[in-house]
């Protein structure tokens, strides 16, 4: 094994793709500029598109009420809502998104209430849209205040405690420490990004040193030097691996960074809400959680330049390699999913199990026996990966394949 | 020195079931002398040199190049070889000064010898661009740092398939210059070409090829004879009409 000739190779192929323009954007621009986009870009986007519904009035239908003027009266002096006149065809002016909710009072609605009846308040919305939801809110909001001022004035006229309406109070506090509140939220997509963009960053010089070459006609010049193939496949595969990691580390230095700028701005967004969110990864969690990348970006970059050698042309690759995408991307998915926790098994399977011990690492939480099974099977994954990759680049039918 | 003895390849291929690209093919080329391999296009001409350069492995038959033998020993094979080919293309973001240096430590050069190396070369071959990028030269241009490539290491065995291939005739009288050049040096040189006017001004030894079998050989004037005709093209067409 001569280093000095894998090391020739590397540098040349470093030199060569940090000249390539497809390579630098995957393995430089997108890992940092994905991060602050998805969390800051789209942070603001909800935070102005929210605040924006949240600042309307929406505009109600109050159906029915001619015989129950109090709570009609109530309806319209509620400055949070602002009422229309009533129309048939309140259903479709709903969908239409031409008012945001309606709401139907039975009738002789005020004199049941007297009455000690149960009479039935309907409301009307679109659901899912966001705009009628604030609207069938604020009249849900109404309704519960002017229940309980009923209950209310029904217990002062027979001289009754107001406790009575409230016998006990309930209170919710969390103790699970910041960072494990932290990595419930985010732990699943923090791993999922890395990863994904583990392999993106992978993906093109795989390509270029590869499929590539042989469009340019240089795999044959390569091939002509005294370099043996075993070298020049581990040049190769380093360069494949070092843009897989860099992109990797770029991406947990982006996002620790954005988390860092952006924790102000995302505490006002909804689930996020409250002042004691903390938006953040440990410096520890990402290095852990590198260090568990290390042998996926190891399997990634060999089996990516194993396929991407196969294919005769650059577009040929490409079309290779998206299916693979998806097959990898898919596991890293199911484990953001909930529900989807580490065990024996799980730990088995490549990708999935790098994303769950990852998403626990977040979390602050370390199962060293998971964490040595993972580490180990997906080395032992790598180094299969690797193997078949150096197998293929013996292959004349695969190099000269016509 | 090349001794090819026996040199065989066959191609399975789903469709065409197999094919002899090279059918017991052997020759014999000294140092200081050119042989060239003449065939049509798909004769095995490639194929053949690609199995000297030790690209491909022999179906059968083996080869000794520069002393080395091409199964048991292509690493060796390839330290004394200079490949040329048209499907040898540059790295296009590489200087080409940078590719040149590239194939220099590949073939275990280094350090203040390489540079030198790379000057004399450049110099030799009137290579005044060398920071340039390769993809920002002109074919002819790209044609001298090829040969710059293949001359780095300074191969005593020289093998072209098809060099003037595609290139106006500027290039290609510079490629044919500098063959008789390497030839003088007192190397071995093999080419191949379907170009006549080309073998007929070169070759000591002419090689014909066709689908897969070496036909005839011999110096032109041999040729002569055994065919009865004055012309390369019609000793090539006598060789394999007969």
């Amino acid at each position: 094994m001569s280093l000095r000739n894998i090391g020739v190779v590397y540098r040349k192929e470093l030199i060569d793709s940090l000249r390539d323009r497809r390579t630098v954007v995957s393995m430089i621009a997108v890992p940092i500029l994905l991060m602050p986009l998805l969390t800051v870009g789209l942070g603001v986007l909800s935070v102005v598109l929210w605040g924006r519904a949240m600042q309307e009035i929406p505009e109600v239908m109050v159906l029915g009420g001619q015989d129950s003027p109090r709570v009609v009266a109530a309806l319209q002096a509620l400055g949070e809502i602002r009422v229309v006149p009533a129309q048939p065809d309140y259903a479709a002016q709903i969908s239409d998104k031409q008012i945001r909710a309606a709401v139907e009072i039975p009738r002789d609605f005020d004199a049941a209430l007297e009455r000690g009846e149960i009479p039935t308040v309907r409301i009307y919305m679109y659901a899912g849209e966001l705009r009628s939801g604030f609207g069938a809110g604020r009249l849900q909001t109404f309704f519960r205040g002017f229940r309980e001022r009923t209950v209310r004035e029904r217990l002062a006229a027979r001289q009754l405690p107001q406790s009575l309406l409230e016998p006990f109070r309930v209170e919710e506090q969390n103790v699970a420490p910041p960072e494990k509140v932290s990595g419930t939220v985010l732990g699943g997509l923090i791993p999922y990004f890395v990863i994904v963009l583990c392999l993106t960053g992978a993906m093109y010089p795989a390509i270029d040193l590869t499929a590539g070459e042989k469009e340019r006609g240089t795999m044959e010049t390569i091939l002509c030097s005294p370099v043996s193939r075993v070298h020049l496949v581990l040049g190769k595969f380093l360069m494949v691996l070092t843009a897989s990691l860099f992109s990797a580390a770029l991406s947990m230095i982006s996002m620790g960074m954005t988390f860092q700028a952006g924790q102000g701005l995302l505490q006002t967004i909804e689930p996020f809400g409250g002042a004691a969110f903390p938006l953040q990864i440990s410096v520890r969690a990402m290095a852990a959680v590198f260090l568990m990348v290390v042998p996926l970006a190891v399997l990634f970059s060999a089996a990516l330049l194993a396929i991407a050698l196969f294919a005769k042309s650059y577009k040929e690759a490409q079309s290779y390699l998206s299916p693979l995408t998806i097959t990898i991307v898919l596991p890293a998915i199911v484990s953001v999913l909930p529900g989807v926790e580490l065990n024996a098994v799980l730990s088995l399977i490549p990708v999935l199990n790098t994303s769950l011990v990852s998403k626990e690492i977040v979390a602050g939480t370390y199962h060293w026996d998971y964490i040595v099974l993972i580490f180990a099977s997906s080395c032992a994954y790598a180094s299969a990966a690797l193997a078949v990759a150096i197998w293929l680049f013996q292959r004349e039918e695969v190099l000269f394949r016509a | 020195m090349i001794e090819a003895e026996n040199l065989s390849k066959y191609f399975r291929g789903p469709r065409r079931g197999v094919v002899r690209a090279v059918d017991g093919v052997s020759f014999r080329c000294e140092p200081g002398q050119v042989y060239g391999l003449l065939g049509a296009n798909g004769a095995g001409k490639t194929t053949t040199l690609r199995m000297l350069a030790t690209l491909l492995q022999p179906t059968t038959g083996t080869a000794r190049v520069a002393g080395h033998d091409i199964r048991r020993d292509s690493q060796s094979v390839r330290s004394n070889i200079g490949f040329l080919s048209a499907a040898t293309a540059l790295y296009g973001r590489l200087t080409a000064r940078e590719m040149t240096e590239y194939f220099g430590r590949l073939h275990g050069l280094g350090g203040p010898a390489l540079r030198r190396r790379v000057d004399d070369v450049f110099k030799r071959l009137e290579i005044d661009f060398g920071e340039r990028r390769c993809e920002a030269l002109s074919t002819g241009m790209k044609q001298k740092v090829s040969i710059a490539r293949t001359l780095v290491h300074d191969p005593p065995v020289m093998i072209f398939d098809e060099p003037t291939l595609g290139l106006d005739v500027m290039t290609a009288r510079a490629i044919v210059a500098f063959i008789r050049e390497c030839r003088t040096h007192g190397k071995t040189v093999l080419f191949s070409t379907h170009v006549m006017s080309e073998a007929e001004k070169l070759c000591d030894t002419i090689g014909i090829i066709h689908q897969g079998r070496l036909l005839a050989e011999g110096p032109l004037a041999a040729l002569r004879v055994r065919y009865q005709q004055r012309g390369l093209e019609e000793i090539f067409v006598s060789a394999v009409e007969s």
